[in-house]
């Protein structure tokens, strides 16, 4: 078995690494490439080696600041997200009535697209503010709010959906020996239930903290960085110096790059931590 | 044993089922040629228009996209040469064009928004000064211009925009006792403008409306009417104080101007300060198409704005323009008149298509049929554009209502002020602004802070935008 697949590897591998290469290795090259060029459209690039990054950490740039509040959002979000996913995970698979129809309703709003759904909190949190006067852009806070409520609406039910496949996976032995034994509620929650999702935790946080972190639509539509830029998020600030300035095309692609390395870091991190804390079953 | 065959079994399909995507997009390609081939079979002058070139024209306005569809088609039908019109989302089409032009098939036809819009595309913009339209300019200098003295965009329509207001408001204030003036002639000043304002805001119960002037429009995105229409006119000003067409550094010298107008909109508006940052362009203009305000700073295109408004109580006949009295040469000071849309042609497109291009642009601007659809007013199906060319007759005018106003103040010997914001430093700068004036809106910002910033901007975006 294993010599036959060894030999037709080849064979299974080049559709999907073709595909791969060019809906992605390719035009990524280009992307790093373009980073150190001056450019209007992709066709017609010029060579101006590192000045696009030195720019790009220019203070007026606000790359930092976008840095921050982005930080600071998907702690935020990652948190709340995967506290609230687990906990609906947990009351849905108590066997209770309707069981399958909440989950429905809860993984829904996960299918409406990022752009809709801000406009439509958008609209929501300002028929709520405008009782008190104010709107969403009138202080970054509320912006700040806002965005942790949405993206938790968007997101809970989808890793619900994946804790309670991790929950379902416990095997019923432990949890009845557990009882036997004389543990609590809480005991068997934290000793045994947590100790054996932890394969899900890793995952739902690995797509909560990528997904916060390169979060755009949502950004975009809510309070697209109003008032001065203080809710502005890592990829809002990359597409406004893209498409803002003249010239600056290159300087938005260096962002980019720069972008694709913080992501890549955290992410890696994440999943070395949280794997060690896996358990063989 | 059953392990291996279900393995095998589901690699094969997985194999079988990327074939098959490959496949399947192939066979749809050939389905899409021989349609195409069977349509030029069919109809023959389509063939040879193939052969001739094509027309792709990028358009900028989301609101007249099914007009130059209808172009398009009537076009193809009198000469038999194809045009593909495609309409970029509203705010999205440098975005949309930067993607497009860099594909095979890219635009032809696209638009530069004026001499920085130029910067960003000259390794595309075709020179024109050969071409019938440039020749048929009624104002040549309107045309950009390069460095090297070609013509790289042609105007193709002029704008006016001012204080939009409803005469029939108007006359109802008028005819209240103790009126500051009776007639809107006698508007002629800021300080005459701010007394009529401020006491129709004090009647505004008896006048029937919720505020005088429409929501200052904020949110995020549709703050363009004060970022770059109104703050057009410290510059002018400004340019004009000190003889020049661009200045690296600003000194908003007429700021204290521009805060009182701004002040005049907020303060007697339909909403609430504090709101205005929810506010689009669309709901200003529905709350002046459904009478609940009497005036709204726009454009001549805001005509099929309020128009098309369901419900709306505004009769064409009323809807008048006032110049936007800035407190600085208010008795000479007419509407601002200018324009932000050139055509350009792709410099990078096939011969065929250029010539094709060129045609076509010669066709829309002398041709009956072509001039019909350039002029003629949104309702009746044309651009209503006030085209800029010798070859349209006083009868081919444009006759939407605000378009037969522009050029009632194009005539009264004021001096209309041009368009300067096609100088501001870029994007950013425009909606640093827009920031600034929410924030100021909000009461997180002073003027003197607003002030101070936008200098700021201004001398930064500038040196940003400057060649690098």
């Amino acid at each position: 078995m294993e010599k036959t697949l060894k030999k037709y590897f080849p064979v299974f591998v080049l559709p999907t690494l073709i595909a791969f290469s060019f809906s992605f290795l390719i035009p990524f090259i280009q992307g790093v490439y373009l980073s150190f060029c001056n450019f209007t459209t992709v066709g017609n690039a010029k060579w101006v080696g590192l000045s696009n990054y030195k720019l790009a950490f220019s203070a007026g740039e606000g790359f930092g600041r976008a840095f921050l509040f982005t930080a600071a959002f998907t702690l935020v979000a990652v948190v709340t997200i995967n506290v609230l996913a687990f906990l609906v995970a947990l009351l849905l698979t108590r066997k209770l009535r309707g069981t399958n129809f909440f989950r429905t309703v809860f993984f829904m709003p996960n299918l409406i697209g990022g752009i809709v759904l801000g406009y439509t909190w958008q609209q929501m949190i300002n028929a709520v503010l405008h009782q008190h006067g104010v709107t969403i852009v009138s202080d970054p806070t509320y912006g700040f709010i806002g965005l942790v409520l949405l993206m938790n609406w968007q997101m809970v039910g989808y890793m619900m959906i994946i804790y309670i496949a991790g929950l379902q996976n416990v095997p019923g032995e432990l949890i009845e020996a557990a009882q036997i034994d004389g543990a609590t509620a809480m005991q068997t929650l934290f000793r045994v239930k947590i100790p054996m999702v932890m394969p899900s935790i890793t995952i739902c946080i690995f797509l909560t903290l990528s997904n916060s972190f390169k979060l755009f639509d949502q950004n975009l539509a809510l309070t697209a960085g109003a008032p001065m830029k203080k809710t502005q998020m890592l990829a809002l600030n990359i597409y406004d110096t893209f498409y803002g300035k003249n010239g600056y095309q290159g300087v938005g692609q260096a962002k980019a790059v720069v972008f694709f390395v913080i992501v890549a870091a955290i992410v890696v991190a994440q999943l070395l931590v949280t794997r060690r804390k896996e358990v063989e079953q | 044993m059953k392990r291996k065959i279900v393995s095998l079994a589901l690699a094969a399909a997985l194999s079988m089922t990327l074939l098959a995507g490959c496949g399947k997009a192939d066979g749809d390609k050939n389905a899409g040629t021989d349609t195409n081939d069977q349509n030029e079979d069919t109809t023959k002058p389509s063939e040879e228009g193939n052969a001739e070139g094509s027309v792709y024209y990028m358009n900028f306005k989301p609101e007249v996209d099914a007009i130059w569809q209808d172009i398009a088609k009537a076009y193809t039908t009198e000469t038999g040469v194809p045009v593909k019109v495609v309409t970029a989302a509203s705010g999205q089409y440098e975005a949309t064009l930067r993607t497009e032009i860099a594909g095979t098939n890219a635009p032809t036809l696209f638009q530069i928004n004026g001499p920085v819009g130029y910067e960003s595309w000259k390794d595309y913009c075709l020179d024109l000064s050969d071409t019938d339209i440039y020749e048929n300019l009624s104002d040549q200098s309107l045309a950009v211009t390069g460095e090297d003295g070609g013509v790289y965009g042609i105007p193709y329509t002029v704008e006016a925009y001012g204080i939009i207001y409803n005469n029939a408001i108007m006359d109802k204030y008028f005819a209240l006792d103790g009126a500051v003036v009776k007639s809107t002639d006698e508007i002629n000043s800021y300080d005459t403008l701010k007394a009529v304002v401020e006491d129709m805001t004090a009647k505004k119960a008896e006048l029937g409306i919720e505020g005088v002037f429409a929501s200052t429009s904020l949110l995020p995105g549709e703050d363009w009417r004060w970022q770059t229409h109104l703050a057009n006119l410290p510059i002018y000003y400004e340019y004009k104080d000190k003889g020049v067409g661009d200045l690296a550094e600003i000194e908003f010298t007429y700021a204290e101007n521009y805060k009182n107008v701004l002040d005049l909109y907020m303060d007697n508006s339909v909403s609430e300060k504090g709101l205005l940052g929810s506010v689009d362009v669309a709901t200003s203009m529905a709350e002046f198409a459904l009478g609940q305000c009497a005036m709204v700073q726009n454009g001549n295109w805001g005509w099929s704005q309020i128009s098309e408004v369901s419900g709306n109580t505004v009769k064409a006949e009323d809807v008048k323009f006032m110049p936007i009295y800035f407190g600085v040469d208010d008795e000479n000071q007419g509407l601002c008149i200018g324009t932000e849309n050139f055509w350009s042609i792709n410099s990078q497109a096939s011969e065929e298509n250029i010539k094709a291009t060129k045609d076509f642009l010669t066709w829309l601007t002398t041709s009956d049929e072509g001039k019909g659809f350039m002029s003629k007013s949104t309702d009746e199906g044309g651009l209503g554009n006030a085209a800029p060319f010798t070859t349209f007759t006083e009868e081919e005018r444009s006759s939407d209502p605000l378009a037969v106003e522009m050029y009632k103040w194009m005539e009264s010997g004021k001096t209309s002020v041009s368009w300067n914001f096609t100088s501001f430093p870029s994007q950013t700068f425009k909606d640093n602004f827009g920031n600034a004036l929410l924030e100021y809106a909000n009461g997180n910002m002073s003027w003197d802070e607003v002030e101070a910033y936008v200098i700021e901007q201004w001398a930064a975006e500038k040196a940003a935008a400057a060649p690098q």
